[in-house]
């Protein structure tokens, strides 16, 4: 737009959280700092789709009764929708992931990914 | 009936899966029940290979008739989601169904004494609600769900058999690869989106201008595909889930995997496929990334002792012959005289193989699993002198060692002499390599023979017998394809793999959704 720092304020916290996620995966040993580094780079993606489909000074998609000022300013509901389901999504994959790690504590006493390798070869 | 049958598809599987939970304490009828179920969507899904076949591309709108009111006010926009079935989907759509048909019966005794099958059952038929949702779907956005959806009931089903730490440690790591995947493809899709506004494969697939942005959501898709096909940088994964998965489940997750595959093959030539320049570059990178996949797979498979994880390894090794076959006729799309020359033929080979590899390697797997069923153990070193007992999965463990070898009466020559003959053309190294894999392929399964099966017969497998009839009877189903397949690998080619290749070829139609533009 008009080349504001604030209009692609958004898109650099993405990036940072995208960072911040993928350092997280790759050199932590925790495996619940693992799935936490997992949650950072959802919340990253949720937040560029939120952010793609925002518009400024946006209104709300009712499209029977909107005001007339509103006409080519609606945000798009489909941004919306989508990270909603990609949030109910993420919960999913994060109570497996967590469940998967509460097993692993069982049977081998350390969530220390450098020591849960029995699987080589 | 017919007009409905995408939707069928999916929400047969979808409504077993959710019923599967009230047969609890009942295993017999779960199975009966999934076995039911999956049967069932193989006829769905010949009735819809026969339709798409014969009469082009079948468009499903969910919520409205033809995708051309797409809006209220008649604005053709495709805003609904849509499945898009060409003959490339249809293919991959019998095979998930006939996979998962056959693992229901294997598993009706192969995990009879394991707790909580009502679930494992309903897993099993939310994978394939999955897979059948990613082949079929018209639309980024839902191919992204499919894809978690298959991601969740796979490493659920890696991790089943959860009084083993291992089983745990194998399902974390399919999961965390699957999250991270599809994480990304939902970064491109939503790159995608804020360019074009639109989440419908075709529609950006028609728009694509292709700058520095559709660059970044390329790469992003293709990684993340790759990865989840276990292409060789991000492999690992694959030898563990495999191996620790019960056999039964083996089948429907092979089909997973190729599900992935089948994304990425649909993301390089539709999505992608009107950038002449730079699409021959990303044939190269495939049918590179192939030669790597199939030699490393089968290098780390000869020194494997589990007898499951040296199949697995050989998963990954196969995988590059598809990667290499399509990757050659993607390499030469858009010049006419080279992909009417060898083109057509080498995506023929890839393609072909996909349907063979998955049946003689949950066939390979399935006898990995017998063996584990009746010695208990999955140490190749352990075992011995197992042919007197146990006749039938012997047989069938030769069937699949040759066929996977690349001998000449069964499947995997048929499929292989394709990619052999046409990847020549293109560069001869590449051809070398293939063989060498061959090659080692064909030692490494004779060792597998030689301590398994011949020898001495061992004292402690004294009273062994052959498995029982569930078991035996997917074995031999599986088998006799191999057999037939092998024989009669025209009238697959003709029925099947050519009009899947075509599909593939002509993404112009598939663009045009249903004859709208």
């Amino acid at each position: 737009m008009n080349g504001n720092i604030f209009v692609n304020f958004p898109f650099i916290v993405v990036a940072i959280l995208l960072a911040l996620g993928f350092y997280t995966i790759g050199f932590k040993r925790n495996l619940i700092k693992v799935v936490i580094g997992i949650e950072i780079l959802e919340g990253a993606v949720n937040m560029f789709i939120v952010a793609v489909g925002y518009i400024k000074g946006g209104y709300v998609p009712i499209y029977t009764q909107a005001p007339q000022e509103a006409v080519g300013r609606m945000v798009l509901p489909t941004p919306q929708a989508l990270t909603l389901t990609s949030i109910v999504i993420g919960v999913a994959v994060t109570a497996l992931m967590l469940a998967f790690a509460v097993n692993i504590y069982k049977h081998y006493g350390t969530l220390d990914i450098t020591r849960v390798r029995r699987l080589r070869g | 009936m017919i007009e409905h049958l995408p939707a069928l598809m999916v929400a047969v599987p979808l409504f077993g899966a959710f019923i599967a939970p009230l047969f609890k304490k009942h295993y017999k009828g779960v199975s009966m029940w999934a076995a039911l179920i999956t049967g069932s969507t193989v006829i769905l899904s010949l009735l819809l290979a026969k339709q798409v076949v014969t009469n082009g591309i079948m468009v499903y709108v969910f919520g409205a008739d033809k995708p051309s009111i797409v809006l209220p006010s008649g604005y053709a926009v495709p805003i609904r989601i849509m499945f898009e079935v060409d003959a490339m989907g249809a293919f991959m759509a019998i095979s998930a169904t006939l996979m998962s048909f056959i693992g229901a019966i294997y598993s009706y005794t192969h995990v009879e004494k394991e707790a909580g099958l009502e679930k494992y059952y309903a897993l099993l038929m939310l994978l394939e609600t999955g897979i059948l949702g990613m082949v079929l779907t018209g639309d980024l956005f839902n191919l992204f769900v499919f894809l978690e959806i298959a991601g969740i009931a796979g490493s659920a089903l890696v991790g089943f058999r959860n009084y083993r730490g291992e089983a745990s440690e194998a399902g974390i790591k399919y999961l965390i690869v699957s999250a991270v995947a599809s994480l990304m493809v939902l970064f491109a899709v939503a790159i995608l989106y804020g360019q074009y506004g639109n989440l419908n494969l075709a529609y950006i697939a028609k728009n694509v201008s292709f700058n520095m942005v559709d660059m970044i959501a390329l790469g992003l898709l293709f990684t993340s595909f790759a990865m989840k096909c276990g292409a060789v940088p991000m492999h690992y994964w694959v030898p563990d889930a495999y191996t620790e998965v019960p056999a039964g489940i083996n089948p429907p997750l092979l089909v997973a995997t190729y599900a992935s595959l089948y994304a990425l093959f649909r993301v390089s030539f539709t999505l992608f496929a009107n950038i002449v320049i730079d699409l021959a570059r990303v044939g190269w990178i495939m049918s590179i990334l192939g030669v790597l996949t199939m030699f490393i797979g089968v290098t780390m498979a000869l020194v494997q002792k589990d007898v499951k994880r040296l199949m697995s390894y050989h998963a990954i090794s196969q995988t590059g012959y598809m990667l290499l076959g399509v990757g050659v006729g993607l390499t030469v799309l858009h010049d006419p005289s080279k992909l009417a020359e060898f083109g057509r033929d080498a995506m023929a080979g890839g393609v072909f193989h996909i349907i063979n590899h998955i049946i003689y390697k949950s066939l390979l797997l399935m006898t990995a699993g017998a063996l584990f069923y009746v010695t208990g153990t999955r140490n190749l070193n352990e075992m011995g002198g197992l042919a007197r007992k146990m006749p039938i999965t012997t047989i069938s463990f030769m069937v699949g060692a040759a066929a996977i070898s690349g001998l000449p009466p069964f499947n995997g020559f048929a499929s292989k002499i394709l990619i052999y003959e046409t990847s020549y053309r293109l560069n001869p190294l590449l051809t070398v390599f293939a063989m060498v894999t061959s090659v080692l392929t064909l030692a490494s399964f004779v060792k597998v023979f030689a301590s398994a099966f011949l020898g001495p017969p061992l004292e402690k497998f004294q009273d062994k017998r052959e498995v029982p009839k569930p078991m035996v009877i997917a074995m031999l189903i599986l088998a006799v394809l191999c057999i037939l397949f092998g024989l009669f690998p025209n009238l697959v080619l003709d029925k099947l793999v050519y009009p899947a290749v075509d599909a593939l070829i002509n993404f112009a139609q598939y663009h045009s959704w249903g004859g709208l533009a």
